[in-house]
Parts: structure tokens; sequence; C-alpha cells
């Protein structure tokens, strides 16, 4: 509810909004604002076990199951590291993607889910142009359905991988998180916010652990709006001030297949929002420097910083290894006694 | 002759002014007699409706339905539209005219209103504003009245361009027809499918400002007051915006002949029940903010609202189980609407059953000037709806009679469970205790 609404001037209740019914399946990762502390422990605690586990017994761990990878946008890392994943614990991987199937057809995503489960998939990580149809997909096929990106929506699992990357350099050590683990650490993400399911993940995950989240861009890319979407989250649309507070840096790129026609200047936004060296050391010589990928090098962020001593951008990429085969291994033990 | 008896039941007929126990006569389609309980004269052979403890009121009106014919058969029919509404105590609806092809001649209008239709109730067309609805050409609307149309509209296909709106405006006037907007502008809501603010971007949907309505409804009553012509009525369809009514209100102020009409979700519902991506709490205009809502509630409480217009909206189940953005706009509403209204605007917010009956019945009447219907007086049409006022029951979608169950309210408590719905002396629905 709206808290912040005007009262009706007599004494009138509406009817209040139901109870959410997701997800349907205890294994499913929709969105990082699903999960609860216990949860993100858990998967944080497995991704360590897992990745540090001797891959010719790891592989057996969940083998001969079965996932399906369901793909209606291009990806590299996050199709390439679920596949990783799941091939490391011994799961049976296919990859339907929408320019080699019946999708192109004009199959609905409900049949697809509902295809794939007959054919015996256990679990389907979705990646989908359209926010939502994950919810969509989970409804119809009540299987895990875990969330690979969904339209300008959530990425739960690209937020997962960055909080690794954060607690590694900021809090080392910790995998069992509450609600002040993050006490104290500022976080920025700058660019494209209007468009960015990393953004919007990490912003529903990283205050619930203690974190401050600045959002910094452009009103085009990043509307008044977004500072009501949760506690803990401030506009900061001066690029300096935002970074000069923070421990982490989070430089998202323009989403040019979302702009809808939107024209911006990018000689003007490279000189108000991106991240050059020159920049960096001037307000933020220590933080970290994230990018969730891709990169698009010398617009949002320079080479130099990309490659730079403070960047992370790999580790990110490495954690995703980690952090997707425990959530795959969530998927598919949940409710069977494993702990969701 | 048919004659039918409804006996002691408490009649409620705000436009007549009745509120009491009475016996009625219906004659021939059209209320013969009332009469104090038990001083009817009976006709030998007339059916006789025990009404005792049931309140009988005129048969309820809406005047914002879509029911897909011609052409999307699929979705509803005319029959099976009606036979909803008949269920829902509607016995008057005005058709929307965005079916395939659009309803923009005589033929169209006069197919629809064929008895080969199979029609429950009396079904009013409401002609295109322009050909094809493009926004471009003005239809006859002479022509269009004298085949049985009682407004016209582009709606879905709202008309932006200020001359042509013009143009329709005076035109309409002329022949005496009422224009009706759906007061979106265009230009502001592409690709959008909910309302613009923080739960969409939550969601990541673009959203729809609550400006593209009330820009188009301040531009409508600009025009209406430019025009200088007393006999224009522009009425706001499905109005959803605390702007758009502020607007409304102070055209009446002014004076100019401007109504609106509010929806059940309208009232009900905010952009939160769209909860994750619910596509039967999509529909345009979109569920708006709380603000909007509680202003909705305001205005029909005090009087601003002239009608409760349900938009009933029926999509194939197919239709609505895809990405919320590729969903068709739209829920059903014919069945929903006095159960809701009766539960919450009576029940819950204390406004007399009167008057909730009248926003359902007398005044979206009147606005369309549909003589003889939204009224019990002697000599009125016998449309008649007959419900046990104390009822609670649970909607459920299953049980429908429209072809579609696309609606928000599955599952949701109603207050007033019809028990006869009369149409023009004959019963089109029945469901006695």
């Amino acid at each position: 509810m709206n808290l912040t609404a005007t009262p009706v001037r007599r004494q009138i209740h509406p009817p209040p909004a139901p109870a959410s019914p997701f997800p349907y399946n205890p294994g499913s990762l929709l969105s990082a604002g699903d999960l609860t502390l216990d949860g993100i422990s858990h998967i944080l605690a497995r991704a360590t076990a897992l990745e540090n586990h001797d891959p010719l017994v790891r592989d057996r761990i969940l083998a001969k199951r079965r996932v399906a990878l369901l793909f209606y946008e291009s990806s590299t890392r996050t199709r390439t590291s679920f596949e990783l994943a799941a091939k490391g614990l011994g799961v049976d991987t296919t990859l339907v993607s929408s320019l080699s199937s019946s999708i192109e057809k004009g199959e609905t995503l409900k049949d697809t889910g509902l295809t794939l489960r007959a054919l015996g998939a256990e679990a389907i990580i979705l990646r989908h142009n359209s926010s939502g149809a994950p919810w969509l997909l989970e409804e119809a096929t009540r299987l895990p359905v875990l969330n690979a990106g969904d339209g300008m929506h959530e990425h739960p699992t690209q937020a997962l991988l960055d909080l690794r990357t954060i607690l590694t350099h900021l809090r080392p050590g910790v995998e069992t998180v509450t609600a002040e683990t993050l006490a104290g650490v500022t976080v920025t993400i700058a660019g494209d916010i209007l468009h960015s399911r990393v953004a919007r993940s990490n912003m529903f995950l990283l205050p619930r652990l203690g974190a401050r989240v600045l959002l910094c861009g452009p009103k085009e890319l990043l509307p008044d709006l977004a500072g009501q979407a949760g506690p803990n989250i401030v506009i900061e649309r001066d690029f300096n001030a935002a970074i000069e507070q923070s421990q982490a840096v989070m430089m998202l790129r323009i989403q040019a297949e979302r702009l809808a026609g939107l024209q911006l200047d990018l000689e003007q936004y490279k000189a108000m929002y991106q991240l050059s060296g020159q920049r960096l050391a001037a307000h933020a010589p220590t933080a970290i420097v994230m990018h969730p990928g891709p990169i698009i090098r010398g617009l949002e962020i320079t080479a130099g910083v990309a490659d730079g001593p403070q960047s992370v951008i790999l580790e990110q990429v490495k954690n995703g290894v980690a952090i997707r085969m425990a959530v795959v291994e969530r998927a598919l033990t949940a409710g069977l006694g494993g702990r969701a | 002759m048919t004659a039918l008896v409804i006996r002691g039941g408490h009649l409620i007929d705000p436009a007549a002014g009745v509120d009491g126990l009475k016996d009625i006569l219906l004659k021939d389609g059209r209320v013969a007699e009332i009469a104090s309980p038990g001083k009817l004269k009976l006709a030998n052979g007339a059916q006789v409706l025990d009404a005792t403890g049931l309140t009988v009121a005129p048969g309820l009106v809406d005047i914002h339905v879509h029911l897909r014919e011609p052409g999307q058969g699929y979705k509803e029919t005319i029959a099976t539209g009606t036979a909803a509404a008949a269920a829902g105590g509607f016995t008057s609806v005005a058709a929307m005219p965005n079916t395939i092809p659009v309803n923009d001649s005589a033929e169209i209008t006069r197919w629809m209103q064929a008895p080969e239709r199979g029609a429950a109730i009396r079904v009013f067309p409401i002609g295109a504003a322009t050909r094809g609805s493009k926004g471009e050409a003005l239809n006859d609307y002479a022509a269009l009245k004298s085949a049985g149309v009682v407004a016209v509209t582009d709606d879905g296909h709202p008309i932006l361009k200020d001359g042509i709106m013009r143009e329709t405006l005076a035109a309409a006037a002329r022949v005496g027809l009422t224009v009706i907007q759906h007061a979106e502008d265009t230009r502001l809501t592409q690709g959008s499918s909910m309302n613009a603010g923080p739960v969409a971007f939550k969601l990541g949907l673009r959203g729809m400002p609550t400006e593209a309505e009330s820009g188009l409804v301040e531009r409508d009553i600009r025009l209406v007051t430019e025009l200088r012509d007393a006999r224009v009525h522009l009425h706001v369809a499905h109005t959803s915006t605390a702007a758009a009514l502020a607007a409304v209100r102070q055209a009446r102020r002014s004076g100019l002949r401007v109504t609106c009409e509010v929806a059940p979700h309208h009232f009900l519902l905010t952009e939160e029940h769209v909860g994750y991506y619910n596509t039967n709490a999509k529909m345009n205009p979109p569920l708006r903010s709380a603000v909007d809502r509680n202003a909705m509630i305001e205005a029909i409480l005090d009087g601003v609202v002239d009608a409760i217009a349900t938009d009933h909206a029926p999509h194939a189940l197919h239709e609505k189980e895809v990405e919320f953005e590729n969903a068709p706009n739209g829920i059903t509403g014919l069945e929903t609407a006095l159960g809701l209204s009766l539960r919450w605007l009576n029940r819950e917010w204390k406004m007399p059953m009167g008057r909730v009956l009248s926003l359902l019945s007398a005044q979206p009447a009147a606005l369309l000037g549909l003589k003889g219907r939204g009224t019990l007086a002697v000599g009125s049409f016998a449309d008649v709806v007959v419900f046990d006022p104390r009822a609670e029951w649970v909607y459920n979608a299953r049980n429908t009679r429209s072809k579609a169950r696309n609606t928000p309210f599955d599952g949701w408590t109603m207050q007033g469970k019809v028990r006869w719905t009369i149409s023009e002396g004959k019963i089109a629905y029945a469901n006695p205790a």
C-alpha cells in the first residue's frame, strides 16, 4: 500500500491488495526480494562450499538431473555461467533459444514451458525480454523457475553474485548475513537505471543487509520516483558526490535496445557520468568498481578503469558460476528436505 | 397479453422517489400499476413472483460494455454478454463500437439489434465517431441515430486532433447525441501497460502518466467551452484520475454539460493489485494510485460521478495467459458491478441504497436519454431487478455466463444476490433462493 496517500475524508477502508501467491515452487528464484536473510546466507555458504568442492565429486551431486535453459534474449555471461554451474553439478542441460525453436513459430511461453516440463525438465532457467515472464512461466508449470533476467525488471542471481563480490572485499569471510552486515556501506549504481534489471535486483537486495544505495544518472534514465522503490535508496545526481560516499561503484551500460526512441547526447553523458581514471582517483580512490557487463568501453567506463586495479568486474563473472551452482542446487533440492 | 406481478418486495425507484413496500404489475412489457401490498387487482393467469424480503429496483443500465460482436465471437457474443448482464441485474447495456468491423454504420447498428443475435436484454449500440474510428472523417450521425445509436465515441482510439474533436462535438450536438471520450493522450502512453509510478518502476514496466487522461479531458472541456452550444454533451468514459475528476467538477460548476462515469475497479483497486503481473488487473485506463482511487470514492460519494459503468471487456483465456506487456487490456464486469457496489459503496461506506442504485440505473439512463429506462414509474419499460440485499456470496468466475473470465474479482465477496432480472416484462434471469 502507498502509505503516503491522502486518506479519504470519511472513515473509509478500501479493499487491500491480496498477498502474492508467488513463488509457487520453493525452489524458484524469481525476485531478489523474495529471499529471506537465511535464504541468502544459505546460498552464499553453498556457493563457497560448491566452489571448493572436488570437481570430480561435485558432478555427482545432481547427476543426470535435468534443467532447461530457456533464452529469449542473447546472453554471454549469464547463459554460460548457468550452464557451467549446472554441468558442474552433473546436471544435464538443454538450451532453447528463441531463434532456433518453435518460439519463432509463435508458440507461447506457457506452451514452451509445458513442453519442456513434459520433456523432463525439473527446473527452467529463463531469460526473457518481457518484465514478469518468469512469474507467468512459474504459474503455468509450477516448476522451479530461475529468473536469469526479465525485461527491465530483475536479475536476482546477478544481485547475489554482486553481493558475494562486495562481501569478499568489504566484509571478508562473512557468509551469514544479517540486516546489519552491510551497515555503513554505500553502493553507487550509476547509469541507465530505468532500463536495468541489475539495478532493480540490487536495490531490492542490498538495503536489506543494511547498505545504502545511491542511484546516479540523468532524469531520462533515472526518474525521480526511483527513490521511492524502497528503503535506503537515494537519488544523488552528482556523480562525484555519489562516488565520494561509496565503497562500491556499480556502472551500468546504456541499454540502446530499450531506449524506445529516447535520444541522448552521449558526449554530455560521458562528461557527467563516465567513470574515468581521473574521476576515480579524485573522488573514490579506494572503492571497488563493478559492472555487470556487457561493458561499452569508452562510454560509461574507460578502458583504463575497467582493466585497472580497482576493477572487480571479472571477479563478478567468476562469482556468477559459484552463485549459480548454489541456486541450481537449491532449485532441485528445495522442498525435498533441502533448506530453502 | 402477458402479465407479471412482483409481490411483497421493497421497491426502490430513486427517479420516482419511491422507497417502500409495493406490489408491481407488469403488462405488455411495461409497468402497468404500482400499489400498496395486497392492493393490486390480480389479472387472471398472471405469473406471480414472491419478492418478500427482497429489493425491487429498476433494471440496471450499463453504458459502457464491449460485446465483441460483430467480429470477435470467440471472446464474447451479444447473446453471452447480455446473459452475463442479466445475471448481474442489468436490463440495458450500451455497446461500444470497437468491433470488427468498427460499428460506424446503420447496417452494423441494426445487425447488433436484430433478434437473431439472441440478446437477453436490451442492447443500445454506440456508434463510432469517425470512419473506422481512425479519427479523421466524421460519420453520418443522423443516420446512425435513426438506426438506434445512443451516443458516439472512438473509445479505445481517442480523438486527438482538436479540429476533429470540435467537429464531432458540434455535429453530435446537432442531432442530439452524446460524445463519449476515452480520454487518453496516446502520444504519452506508447508501449505502456500500467499506471506510471513507483509500482511500474519496481515491476520494470513502462507507465501511463495520469496526465495522459487528465490532459485530454481538459482539452475536451476547453473545446466544449469554446463551442458555446448548450446541446453539446461530453461524457468522460471510465474516469480514473483525480485530475480528470477535478476538471469535470470544474466544468460542471461552469454550467457545462459534462458528465463522467467510474468503473468498479477504479473505485476499488489500485496499481498494487497488479501484484506480480496479474493480467486480469490490466486494463485501460489502468489501475491507478491510492490517491486516485480515493478520489474516485470521494467523487462518487459527493455526487460528482454520474454513473457506474463496468467497461466489461471480455477476452479469451489464452489471450490473457501471456506476458503482461503483451496481454490485451480489459476485464469483465457485468456480473460483479452490483455485488461490489452494494458491498463497498452501500455496506462499507454507507452510501444510501437508493443513491447506489441510481448510479447504476436512473442516472446512466438519463445521461444517454434512454426514455422509459432506469425507473419503474407507471408506463416505463418493465425492466426490473429483484435482489436479496442481505445475501452475501462469493463470485466464482468459472460459473460466469460470459464467455470470458478475465476478472480480478474472482473469489471476492459480493453483497446482494440477484433473484430475477426482468427485461421488458420477460424474465431474463432467474435464480430464486
